[in-house]
């Protein structure tokens, strides 16, 4: 029996359509079949651009059929969290206030991707504006971990995990600003890299932090990983932050073998905190890599207990004055008879915005006001200094750091809500490495607790491509990032 | 009681650029409303600014034209404020690292002499849109075009004393910027307007009395009214035991007034923090030496070269070099005629005057610098008298032709032949008898009746000085 399509990796699904065993349009049918079976339950997918996607997936087949040049996601489908800009399609943030919000432009991801042939599926449910560890700060509902209904996906790029984890999608584009791609990886069981920031445009992402936020794949392998990076990577005119470095060929590495590689695990990644399982199944991955010829070592990173308190002061900070444009006078939501300007202000925000957006803005708002910039603002990067030199330091050491992802499993539906500190304090692992802006992934280890557990692998700036490497090995070797939950295999 | 007026001014200016400072829409003025607004000036979710090259090549041009330092790393922050017109919510500007710090610019006053005015910094910054009040009933419109215009804040040291010394400074900023080409100052388009900070003391007290910033003056007229009123209503509140109180307030120029905007304590708390989408700036010397390299002749330096190498009185030189287009179009006229006094003479009498009554610029001037400049060589090669060519260039303004055609058309040519005017000499003195017994009697003054007949006979065209020479001669028989 041969496997069902959304078993297939990126790349069997483009040889595929190329020696026409199916079309782009069967592939494409098959998914968005399996969106209208599923979804009601995972509530991943905000909008479904059926349509269109039988029209793209319909050009896809032309151009492969007719022998033209073609890259190799032509015709692959895939999804986008909704704080994407797609022309012509509704982009919501999972936020009220852009509830009637139809973009009039593309997104460069979006525009690189639509430009390759790949088709659009939909657009992933989010904690609004990507604020939450949990994906239950949509204002469109919560998202269901495809392993246990009755638990969280994860967040910020909860929607986009559960639904490559379930197969309704064979990668979607999430969004890093704290651990937003890897913590959701890590709860769901996939594999998700956030790149070095600069690396891939922000151009039309909606903005958390902008000294944060980056895009990345979440994909079911590190191979599948890399093809996608390939076709997001590089610098845009149009993104001051991106990065002029060149872009490598992220495959090209990935067959190469780990021998001597020299991983770090962070003393600190390991302390109190972590669950016993989740520990468990990290060790037992690193005696793996030991297996497949790598050194560890034990490394420092002495500022990272500053991670959590600094970035919630940094990416609050940004946050209240990004969101300011979201004022109900050109855009978005605006309140029922506004009785003068300030009055449409503050009763189109107040109606708007959800609790932990406000929560945020308020913060955020707070750290930056007259008085108190030095104390909190000015400290925090001053922090954030600190932190990057802890890796850079330890990147002299080591090629990579290797520690959890998160420091649990996927927890409850409602366990967290109203603890919204403790879902803060759970990103200390992710947190470090987004403030330094070096990239990190999680793949998927041994499970614990009955529940997938991510790896999460640091790389130096700009080593996208032996982070993919050290992932893939893994994967050769080990059948963990093939593991489904029964229902959806 | 005598008070010491002390006067800081903010110029914002807007620069020459074809596109935004962060966006690539035009910066053409008077377009319809919201027709050059890009999705980055209309603050679309996603979208991200990216600086114009072009600001940086300006701003740097204009702190090496006052003197300045070039800040090497130049921060861009955000002001955060929520108005209609403001459509991220926030402008974006520079806060800690300007561009342009310090620097001078030397004031002409009024008694002959100079003022140095130092300035504090120049940074750049985004305009906003405009408001449309009135044109909807109930409600606002908003017109983004001029949002996201590039605009450089020049920040002067309270270092004036008058509203006098203010528009001495204020029009020298304006030549300034016109003269290097970094702004086309147009002051009725807004390009050129600015916030005048005004308090005043006791004279000796070293301490600076409370201010009141007076918003968007946009003629030097207002500026100078605007000041004066300020003066009198702040001396008027301290007199009567009062207490002024620091707030903005905007000149309203048909009541003559200026009236409260708001109070430093209604102040908003704009959150000024670097903004993270934007990179800072590093300048490298090379790109400083560039521009010193390319830069034109100052207006000052000029000054000086009109009086050092062309002979002109201070005077003369002042005023010629006062707008950058008038220079060039002086020194033009002067280079084809060699005749700089002449030169100097036109430009700063005639044309002038022509130009100031008809209020247009010198550009748009129907009699060119080529053109003017062959009414000097007419004037000097003797085929017209100085008289004559006022004439011509009144025709020449009103379109009846060249210099030349004018004189051809017209039969302006001087005459010179001495045998033509010994004939017209010879018909006056014989209509004249009586004033010839008298002339010849002693009474030499009417040596200039006889000129003035000669003239009139020859219709202003016999050349002067012969008329002069050959009258004695005869006139003494």
């Amino acid at each position: 029996m041969s496997d069902p399509l959304h078993a297939l990796s990126l790349k069997a699904l483009s040889q595929g359509i190329v020696d026409a065993k199916f079309s782009s349009m069967e592939v494409t049918e098959h998914f968005l079949n399996r969106i209208e079976t599923f979804d009601p339950a995972l509530n991943s997918y905000l909008t479904v651009t059926k349509e269109q996607a039988i029209a793209q997936a319909e050009q896809a087949d032309n151009t492969i059929r007719s022998g033209q040049p073609h890259s190799p996601l032509a015709g692959i489908p895939y999804a986008l969290k909704d704080l994407y800009c797609t022309q012509g399609i509704r982009t919501t943030a999972a936020s009220k206030i852009l509830d009637n919000f139809i973009s009039p432009y593309d997104a460069t991801v979006q525009s690189k991707l639509r430009h390759s042939g790949a088709v659009l599926l939909g657009k992933n449910n989010m904690d609004e504006f990507a604020m939450g560890s949990s994906n239950e700060n949509s204002a469109y509902g919560n998202v269901a971990n495809p392993w246990d209904h009755a638990r969280v996906p994860g967040g910020s790029s909860g929607g986009g995990a559960a639904c490559v984890a379930a197969g309704l999608a064979p990668f979607s584009l999430g969004s890093d600003t704290g651990g937003s791609i890897r913590q959701p990886a890590s709860f769901t069981g996939i594999t998700g890299i956030k790149p070095t920031y600069g690396r891939i445009s922000r151009y039309g992402m909606i903005a958390f932090a902008s000294s944060l936020d980056q895009c990345g794949p979440m994909t079911r392998s590190a191979e599948d990983a890399a093809l996608v990076l390939q076709s997001l990577a590089g610098f845009d005119e149009k993104d001051s932050t991106s990065a002029q470095v060149d872009v490598p060929d992220y495959s090209a590495d990935l067959d190469k073998p780990l021998d001597g590689l020299k991983i770090g695990l962070p003393k600190e990644f390991f302390a109190d905190g972590l669950d016993q399982a989740v520990a468990a199944s990290i060790d037992a991955a690193i005696a793996q890599y030991k297996k497949l010829g790598a050194t560890i070592k034990e490394v420092h990173l002495p500022h990272s207990h500053l991670a959590v308190a600094s970035y919630y002061v940094v990416a609050s900070a940004e946050c209240s004055t990004n969101l300011s444009r979201f004022d109900g006078v050109r855009y978005g939501h605006r309140c029922e008879d506004p009785k003068d300007l300030l009055d449409l202000y503050e009763r189109s925000r107040w109606e708007g915005f959800g609790d932990e957006v406000k929560r945020r803005i308020m913060v955020g708002t707070y750290a930056l006001s007259a008085g108190y910039y030095d104390a909190y603002y000015r400290k925090a990067q001053k922090i954030r200094r600190l932190i990057k030199q802890d890796f850079i330091d330890v990147f002299k050491q080591v090629d990579v750091i290797m520690g959890p992802a998160a420091p649990n499993t996927a927890f409850k539906l409602g366990e967290m809500i109203d603890d919204q500190v403790s879902m803060y304090l759970a990103d200390l692992y992710t947190i470090p490495v987004s403030l330094a802006g070096l990239p990190g992934m999680s793949i998927p280890i041994q499970q614990a607790n009955g529940m997938p557990v991510g790896l999460q692998i640091i790389g130096n700036y700009f080593e996208e491509a032996r982070l993919l490497n050290v992932a893939h090995q893994y994967q050769l070797n080990t059948d963990d990032h093939l593991q489904t939950p029964k229902q959806y295999q | 009681m005598a008070w010491e007026v002390v006067i800081g001014l903010e110029i914002h200016t807007q620069l020459a650029t074809q596109s935004k400072i962060f966006s690539t829409a035009p910066t053409a003025y008077g377009a319809e409303p919201n027709t050059q607004a890009s999705l980055v000036d209309l603050a679309m979710p996603g979208v991200l600014p990216v600086l114009n090259e072009k600001v940086m090549e300006l701003a740097t041009k204009f702190g090496l034209a006052i003197g300045a330092e070039i800040g090497t790393t130049s921060v861009f922050d955000r002001k955060n404020y929520f108005y209609p017109d403001s459509p991220k919510a926030y402008q974006i500007t520079q806060m800690d690292f300007p561009i342009v710090i310090g620097g001078q610019i030397d004031i002409d006053l009024e008694d002959g002499s100079t003022k140095r005015i130092n300035v504090t910094r120049a940074h750049l910054e985004e305009d906003a849109g405009k408001s449309l009040h009135g044109e909807f009933t109930g409600q606002t419109g908003i017109d983004l075009n001029r949002a996201g215009t590039p605009l450089i804040e020049i920040v002067s040291e309270p270092e004036m004393r008058s509203a006098k010394e203010a528009v001495a400074y204020m029009r020298k900023m304006h030549a300034l910027v016109r003269y290097i080409g970094i702004s086309d100052g147009n002051m009725q388009e807004g390009s050129f307007r600015c916030d005048a900070n005004v308090s005043i003391r006791p004279f000796g007290q070293e301490e600076l009395g409370t201010r009141a910033e007076i918003k968007n003056l946009n003629s030097f007229k207002f500026i100078e009214q605007a000041i004066n009123y300020e003066v009198e209503r702040q001396a008027y509140i301290l007199e009567s035991g009062g207490r002024v109180i620091q707030e903005t307030r905007l000149y309203d120029p048909d009541k003559g007034e200026t009236r409260s905007m708001r109070s430093k304590e209604e102040a908003n708390d704009y959150r000024y923090f670097p903004d993270p989408d934007l990179l800072p700036v590093v300048i490298s010397q090379a790109f400083v030496d560039n521009i010193a390299k390319n830069m034109p002749e100052l207006p000052d330096q000029k000054k000086q070269r009109f009086i050092d190498e062309l002979g002109l009185s201070a005077l003369d030189a002042g005023i010629l070099t006062s707008n950058r287009e008038l220079s060039e179009y002086f020194e033009q006229v002067a280079n084809i005629s060699k005749q700089t006094k002449l030169a100097a003479n036109w430009v700063t009498g005639n044309l002038s005057a022509k130009l100031n009554k008809e209020n247009i610029e010198i550009a748009a001037a129907p009699v060119t610098a080529e053109m003017l400049a062959t009414v000097i060589q007419r004037i000097s090669d003797k085929t017209i008298s100085g008289k004559i060519a006022k004439d011509v260039f009144e025709a020449m303004w009103n379109g009846e032709g060249s210099c030349d055609e004018v004189i051809e058309k017209k039969g302006l040519k001087q005459i010179t032949d001495d045998s033509a005017i010994e004939t017209m000499i010879d018909n006056v003195i014989a209509n004249n008898p009586n004033q010839l017994a008298q002339y010849q009697a002693g009474k030499q003054q009417l040596l200039g009746f006889f000129v003035g007949q000669v003239m009139k006979a020859s219709r202003g065209k016999a050349n002067p000085a012969q008329v002069n020479q050959l009258l004695r001669t005869k006139l003494q028989g």
